[in-house]
């Protein structure tokens, strides 16, 4: 069934359309590409999905369920997990502690005062590590990793909590090229393997034809394309205002290099 | 009827004036922190310096001619040596200080409020000084057959006329320009190349030259003394807040505010107008959570790695010997010492647990509270009222002083925790002074400034020793379960909110239900470190709720360092000892007192428990 179902949603900033009935929907298993120039309204959009902005009108269906204006604990809850465009995680913490941070929250046990955290979770937060090759630096404090690995250790936390859809605003911006091709071909493997929708925002356009099942393009708040990446790179419009010639080349390359 | 209109007038006029005055005071504050993003405690200081250089200057000119133009000339001559004292303080201190976190900031700002205390108490004595009245507007005018000081006229225009020149300053002078510019984005304007020293002093002139100007402005109504810092600068931080900080129309709204609600106030409810006055603050905060006029501070973007308690590690073996050791040592006291020692020791116990329930909220939950011995008061006073009003034995009241403490820090904490940075510090000091004021002024339940006397332990309890061990295991169980908590799931919910917010909530946290229970639970351990400080005394008395004591826990776990789990016991037993060591020695205590915050700040600002952590990590070859 469908997993996700945007409505019609809406936001102004004083008087600044930053979306305008934005609809669109995104299946179990399916990844969802967002793209635009800055500023077209994809981390507004992706936010009121998120719950981080309250649209000013239009709904959002998961699973069949309103979640519209709720916040974001609360859509956690009902299985989203998300990364963000600047990565957020607990910088005080390791690696390994951020993991379990997050397992003890899914476990819904972060009002415990009696356990010790250090021991809870570990086994589970070890594995989770393992699965985006993070294990070795397990004990490392998040401040002395590379930022590609601060990414990692951020998908790695969205996915603690076992999340049917997953939000990533930007997920490989200020990584290295190499880097990036990596991290997206993980999320692409483990979201297909576990059936995890997977909505993202992206100016990369390698990252974005090699792996998006579908593409949407926003432009000022509004949504002048969809379809798939052959359709999205052979609509006229879109590569007018947006992909440009050197965006197109891009594409061809990118879809040339994931399925050649 | 027209008799009343006229007192009406008359009382709005009279709000207008105060209005005025504490508009030129706020405006030289909001304009230091939209610049520098330095709250100036001092500033209440440049206010009581102002006024001492006035009775002081003016006087002195008017014995040459009984003339307006000498009594305003000595006015502004008394505004421009404060502006140069705050030049001073920008150039000795706050250029070292602008890159530290808040906490430090306040702290420092406010050690440079206890030197200049005992400054003044040198120079000019503790009596107060009555100025002279203005030459040419000593007479009152008659407004609907109601008498209006004609000098209170000339405040009211004062206000607007200070309003005035600051806006043709921002817009019409490059240096004003530049000032707009750096309240909007600090590192823009220096990375366009301008002299950020030279712009930062300037600042800092002008805002000590509204503090003076503001201080002595007031001597023809109120005389100077050394008490009028802490008291504007609670009212000045108010109408700061209230406009939102940096913005100097909202602090000429929040003034106009606050003073018609202080001049209609008194009239209705005259023994609660500082409630009032905190109320409205509280109110607007929970509506505007940046003030009337206020925008919001750019926190998000990069995170950046948190000043407080990182990982916190268990003890080694060595580390379990000490702190069995140390219980031994706190449990011989009676032994060995005589009554001082034992009076000593007990007392460091009970900060040892105020100062680790603070750090229990900074250090471990980012929640920087600056009227925590509001909490610590209250359970003193719930103690204390409830042994000597209702005759109840020591052993209930001592389980009501957690249950208060708690209490009011739910009450309070629901407000604070909605907020952020420091906005969150400035609501904890406003209710921690309206705690304060009802104390201070409920004279028939608290005793008002005198207190209450006979606030003694059981009889079985009644000897010093006996004592001594009841709190030893009290506050020995309250740090302990305290610490507990910090190791646990919902400690790591703390750090992992005060890390980032966001991250948190998109894990499900709920972030501000967590910090309101951990307010709570730090408000709790507090007030039961006030019931056992009320038995240990033998009475109470409002300064267990004022700013200083707030400063005190402050410094006791900035001493033994806000990183480290422990290091609160070690500050507090530091702090305390030295304290009471050197204060009967000096009649300059607050002076030291003042100096060693600064010099704490500035050199040492891990405190002994971050030493301490340095030196374990060389002796053990690891990265520190």
């Amino acid at each position: 069934m469908t997993l996700l179902v945007v409505e019609n949603l809406n936001k102004n900033f004083g008087g600044v359309v930053a979306a305008r009935n934005v609809s669109f929907a995104l299946a179990a298993g399916e990844i969802l590409a967002m793209i635009g120039p800055n500023g077209a309204g994809k981390s507004t959009s992706f936010n009121m999905v998120g719950g981080q902005l309250r649209p000013d009108s239009g709904r959002v269906m998961l699973a069949g369920q309103d979640i519209s204006g709720l916040p974001p604990r609360a859509i956690c809850r009902l299985g989203v997990g998300r990364s963000f465009q600047v990565a957020q995680t607990f910088l005080s913490m390791s690696v390994l502690e951020n993991l379990q941070m997050a397992l003890i929250a899914y476990a819904g046990r972060t009002r415990d005062m009696l356990a010790r955290s250090s021991a809870l979770y570990r086994d589970e937060a070890l594995g989770l590590l393992d699965q985006l090759d993070m294990a070795e630096q397990a004990e490392w404090p998040m401040g002395a990793l590379a930022y590609g690995d601060v990414k990692r250790v951020e998908l790695a936390i969205a996915l603690a909590g076992a999340p049917r859809l997953l939000l990533m605003d930007e997920p490989t911006a200020g990584m290295a090229p190499a880097e990036r091709a990596a991290l997206m071909r993980l999320v692409a493997g483990i979201a297909r393997r576990a059936g995890i929708g997977v909505l993202f925002t992206e100016h990369d356009m390698d990252a974005v034809f090699a792996h998006a099942d579908r593409i949407l393009v926003l432009v000022r708040g509004e949504i002048i394309a969809a379809g798939s990446p052959e359709d999205v790179r052979a609509n006229p419009e879109v590569q007018r205002v947006y992909l440009g010639t050197s965006g197109l080349r891009a594409a061809l390359r990118a879809r040339a290099a994931a399925h050649g | 009827m027209s008799v009343e209109f006229g007192f009406l007038l008359v009382q709005c006029l009279s709000g207008l004036a105060s209005a005025s005055s504490l508009f030129i005071i706020a405006s030289g504050l909001t304009l230091v922190f939209g610049v520098t993003r330095i709250v100036n405690f001092a500033h209440g200081s440049f206010y009581m310096l102002g006024a001492y250089m006035a009775v002081t200057i003016v006087p002195w000119l008017l014995q040459i001619e009984r003339s307006p133009t000498l009594f305003f000339a000595g006015v502004l001559i008394s505004a421009c040596v404060v502006g140069v004292l705050g030049v001073l303080m920008e150039i000795l201190l706050l250029r070292r200080i602008y890159k530290v976190p808040e906490l430090f900031q306040l702290l420092a700002t406010f050690g440079v409020v206890l030197m200049v205390q005992d400054a003044v108490l040198h120079i000019w004595g503790p009596l107060d000084i009555a100025g002279p009245r203005a030459p040419g507007l000593r007479h009152g005018v008659m407004i609907l057959d109601q008498r209006f000081p004609a000098y209170d006229l000339f405040l009211i225009a004062a206000g607007p006329v200070v309003l005035g020149l600051l806006w043709l300053l921002m817009h019409k002078t490059r240096f004003g320009i530049l000032l707009r510019a750096a309240t909007r984005d600090r590192d823009m304007v220096g990375a366009l190349g301008v002299n950020q020293a030279l712009l930062f002093t300037g600042t800092l002139f002008l805002g000590a030259f509204l503090a003076g100007l503001g201080g002595a402005l007031q001597i023809p109504r109120v005389s100077a003394s050394a008490q009028m810092d802490l008291s504007i600068i609670t009212e000045a931080f108010v109408v700061t807040v209230i406009g939102g900080m940096g913005s100097i129309g909202g602090a000429f709204l929040a003034a106009l505010l606050i003073g018609q609600l202080q001049a209609f106030g008194v009239l209705i409810f005259p023994k609660i107008t500082l409630v009032l006055v905190f109320l409205l603050m509280a109110l607007v905060l929970v509506v505007k959570p940046w003030g009337l006029l206020g925008r919001p501070e750019n926190a998000a973007g990069l995170s950046a790695l948190p000043e407080g308690i990182m990982q916190p590690r268990g003890f080694a073996a060595a580390e379990k010997l000490l702190v069995l050791l140390a219980v031994l040592a706190a449990a011989a006291v009676p032994i060995f010492g005589d009554t001082y020692a034992i009076k000593v020791a007990t007392e460091v116990l009970i900060f040892a647990l105020a100062a680790f329930s603070l750090n229990f909220l900074v250090g471990n939950g980012g929640i920087v509270s600056f009227g925590h011995a509001a909490y610590f008061g209250l359970g003193a006073y719930a103690s204390g009222l409830l042994v000597t009003k209702l005759g109840m034995p020591m052993e209930p009241a001592l389980i009501a002083a957690p249950l208060v403490g708690g209490l009011f820090a739910a009450l309070f904490g629901f407000f604070i925790v909605r907020l952020q940075g420091i906005y969150l510090a400035m609501l904890t000091l406003a209710f921690a002074q309206i705690a304060y004021a009802v104390c201070f002024q409920w004279v028939e339940v608290t005793g008002g400034d005198n207190g209450i006397v006979g606030v003694w332990p059981s009889a079985w309890a009644a000897s010093h020793s006996t004592y001594h061990y009841i709190v030893l295991v009290a506050a020995g169980l309250g740090i302990f379960a305290l610490r507990h908590v910090i190791y646990a799931p919902f400690g790591a919910s703390l750090r992992a909110a005060r890390d980032s917010a966001p991250r948190a909530e998109a894990i499900g946290i709920d972030v501000r239900a967590h910090r309101w229970l951990g307010f709570t639970i730090a408000g709790a351990a507090a007030g039961l470190a006030g019931g056992l400080y009320a038995f240990s005394k033998g009475s109470i008395d409002p300064t267990l709720l004022g700013i200083p004591l707030s400063v005190d826990f402050l410094a006791m776990i900035l001493l033994g360092g806000m990183q480290t789990v422990m290091g609160p016991v070690l500050g507090a037993a530091a702090f305390h000892s030295i304290k009471d060591v050197f204060m009967p020695l000096t009649d300059h205590w607050r002076f030291l007192l003042g100096a060693s915050i600064i010099a704490l700040v500035l050199i040492f600002p891990r405190g002994l428990g971050g030493a301490y952590a340095a030196l374990r990590a060389r002796l053990s070859g690891g990265a520190p």
